[in-house]
């Protein structure tokens, strides 16, 4: 919940001063942009930051600050709607930015204007388990066996619960060849074997790994490897099941506030930034599948190739939202009596 | 003026109460404007918010099972826990008052630290504890009681919340109370008993009622010190404001504002009847 906006005011006031005074030219002001994004971009941001503006001020001679804010993906968006003043967002997944953009903030084509659905590094959905794998689990059919307590949060409170429910649901639908109602059942069973349900990814990240709740974690691959990196080595294992989704956080340059602000050729550059080579190797080393292929290369070993499907499998974020997450949908179902 | 001052003492529905201090109308413009820029306009825009889809919308809303279970437990909750914590509060402001003990002071400053620490704090400290291998939990684990991740556990976040409200309260006119009345009492003749129910109780308990208002809204309102521990199964040990997040969370606002105005409707039932409770009492002991 880092808000460091207020920042912002005072910085600019500062630079106004300070081109006021003889003897200090404009373009010493520092150029400032605030990123919103989500909890689990805390470590890659904070170095990109660095490695952008460095760049950045390298290029063109102008020092760049930039202004981060973590919170709930959903938060975020709902902050930038309100009125908090990011030029850009990064968030956990596409509907967020559509929620932003339903309100005329962002472009309705934003999706399409940087390369790769405008998701610059992706992550899956994975299984963490206690040393030696006690419960045997390979596999999401391995999850709904009795007995096997699960940890994840509440997808209608968490982005990264929300992928992996869906695959989850996925995995049901491919396995019982589109039999949307068996698909349906099968996650039902999973999600009858959840005792706690936290209302974010580090929730349950901490329940599972500090108090030793349940069997197995459905996470974030990003924040599995970060769990790992925190308890060390030998505690904890990842399991790949067969097949996962391909979790495609999504950035966006939010026009209403880069063209307030002036910002938009900074904003712009920012994002393309992410898909430069040093950018993909930072975002590989803070557990993120990079989308360049040489990078991916090099890390090759640390992804290990999966099957994956796309939020497209269940037609994009809208029709996924509404038919699971809304009031409601197949997720209210899982908990409603009978 | 003159007409008036005669109304002096006789419950008056007049402008001004005769004080020889200056500055009535100053203050009391300020008065108003705090408690509307405060208090009501918040509370305004928050009424003002379900009704985009009607009456219909707003009852849809809050009559699902999972928000009225929501709603029950966070209710249900608070109550018992505001019940537990008058007793044990009363308890613990008489041994604060009426004993002397080394460390008497420290144990009052600890008194207030559920005030001072944020929630979040608490919740994940109490989760810690209560958790299957935490300490306590870990004692309760073998004899079948599980606290950490079940509706007990929203129980005992709020018995930690709900505390300094009622000791805070009953304390002050506890010490006002003089130890020479339970004395005469004694040379009267009263048992212990009699002397408690009949001349401490009836003293303390429009501070113990104010107490129980105290902690119980706060309690029913409680959101960062729940989660932590609650294991927020929907319709299990949801609470109700986490059904308002994960509205919100669905950009879903009127829903949010729907089960927000029933939690303010209740609140607002609970707190007239322990009001109008305070008010029979005062009559009834003359007061």
């Amino acid at each position: 919940m880092i808000r460091d906006y207020s920042r912002r005011g005072v910085l600019a006031g500062t630079g106004a001063a300070m081109a006021a005074l003889p003897g200090f030219s404009l373009a010493a002001a520092p150029a400032t942009l605030l990123n919103a994004s989500y909890d689990p971009t805390r470590e890659f941001y904070k170095d990109f930051n660095r490695l952008f503006a460095d760049d950045w001020s390298r290029k063109t001679g102008q020092p760049v600050r930039i202004n981060q804010s973590h919170d709930g993906s959903g938060k975020q968006a709902r902050a930038v709607v309100d009125g908090l003043e990011a030029d850009v967002v990064t968030l956990a997944l596409a509907y967020d930015v559509d929620a932003i953009a339903a309100k005329g903030l962002i472009a309705r084509n934003w999706q399409s204007r940087l390369p790769f659905n405008s998701a610059p590094y992706t992550s899956t959905i994975v299984f963490v388990v206690r040393k030696g794998n006690p419960k045997a689990i390979h596999d999401w059919i391995d999850l709904v066996k009795s007995g096997v307590k699960i940890i994840t949060p509440n997808p209608k409170t968490s982005g990264g619960a929300r992928w992996a429910y869906l695959a989850a649901l996925g995995y049901a639908t491919k396995r019982n060849g589109g039999d949307m109602t068996r698909a349906l059942g099968f996650v039902r069973g999973l999600y009858k074997n959840v005792p706690v349900l936290d209302t974010g990814a580090r929730g349950s990240t901490t329940t599972f790994v500090q108090r030793g709740i349940g069997d197995v974690l459905v996470a974030w691959e990003n924040e599995a490897m970060l769990s790992i990196d925190e308890v060390g080595p030998g505690k904890l294992e990842i399991v790949r099941p067969s097949v996962s989704i391909l979790a495609e956080p999504s950035v966006s340059v939010v026009d209403k506030v880069a063209d307030k602000h002036g910002t938009r050729k900074l904003a712009e550059a920012y994002l393309r930034f992410l898909y430069t080579e040093g950018a993909q190797d930072l975002a590989a080393r803070r557990h993120f599948r990079p989308r360049s292929q040489a990078v991916a290369a090099r890390y090759a070993a640390k992804f290990p190739r999966m099957k994956l499907f796309s939020i497209d499998f269940f037609g994009g974020w809208q029709r996924a939202q509404a038919q699971n997450f809304a009031d409601g949908g197949s997720f209210d179902k899982i908990y409603q009596p009978g | 003026m003159v007409a008036l001052a005669p109304t002096y003492g006789a419950r008056p529905l007049a402008w001004r109460e005769p004080s020889p201090l200056p500055g009535f109308h100053l203050a009391f413009g300020f008065t108003l404007l705090y408690v509307s820029a405060i208090i009501l306009l918040p509370l305004a825009a928050l009424i003002a918010r379900p009704w985009e889809h009607g009456l219909d919308g707003f009852l849809t809303a809050i009559l699902q099972p999972r928000t009225l279970a929501a709603l029950k437990l966070s209710f249900v909750a608070a109550t018992m826990a505001a019940l537990v914590n008058v007793v044990l509060g009363l308890l613990i402001a008489w041994v604060l008052t009426r004993y002397e003990f080394p460390g008497r002071r420290v144990v009052d400053a600890l008194v207030d630290l559920p005030f001072a620490l944020p929630t979040a704090v608490a919740g994940i400290a109490l989760a810690s504890l209560y958790s299957p291998n935490g300490w306590i939990g870990g004692l309760l684990e073998p004899l079948g009681i599980k606290v950490a991740y079940t509706p007990l556990g929203v129980f005992v976040a709020l018995l930690a919340v709900g505390l300094p409200f009622v000791v805070r309260s009953v304390q002050p006119v506890l010490q006002d109370l003089d130890a020479g009345y339970e004395e005469a009492a004694k040379t009267l003749g009263a048992t212990a008993p009699q002397s408690f129910w009949r001349v401490v109780m009836p003293a303390l308990a429009p501070a113990l009622i104010t107490g129980f208002a105290l902690a119980f809204a706060r309690g029913a309102g409680e959101y960062g010190s729940v989660i932590f521990i609650a294991g927020n199964m929907p319709g299990v040990s949801e609470i109700a404001p986490l059904v308002i997040v994960t509205r919100l969370e669905q950009y879903d606002y009127a829903g949010a504002a729907s089960v927000g105005v029933a939690m303010l409707g209740l609140s607002l039932v609970a707190l007239l009847v322990t009001n109008a409770a305070q008010v029979a009492l005062a009559k009834r002991g003359g007061r």
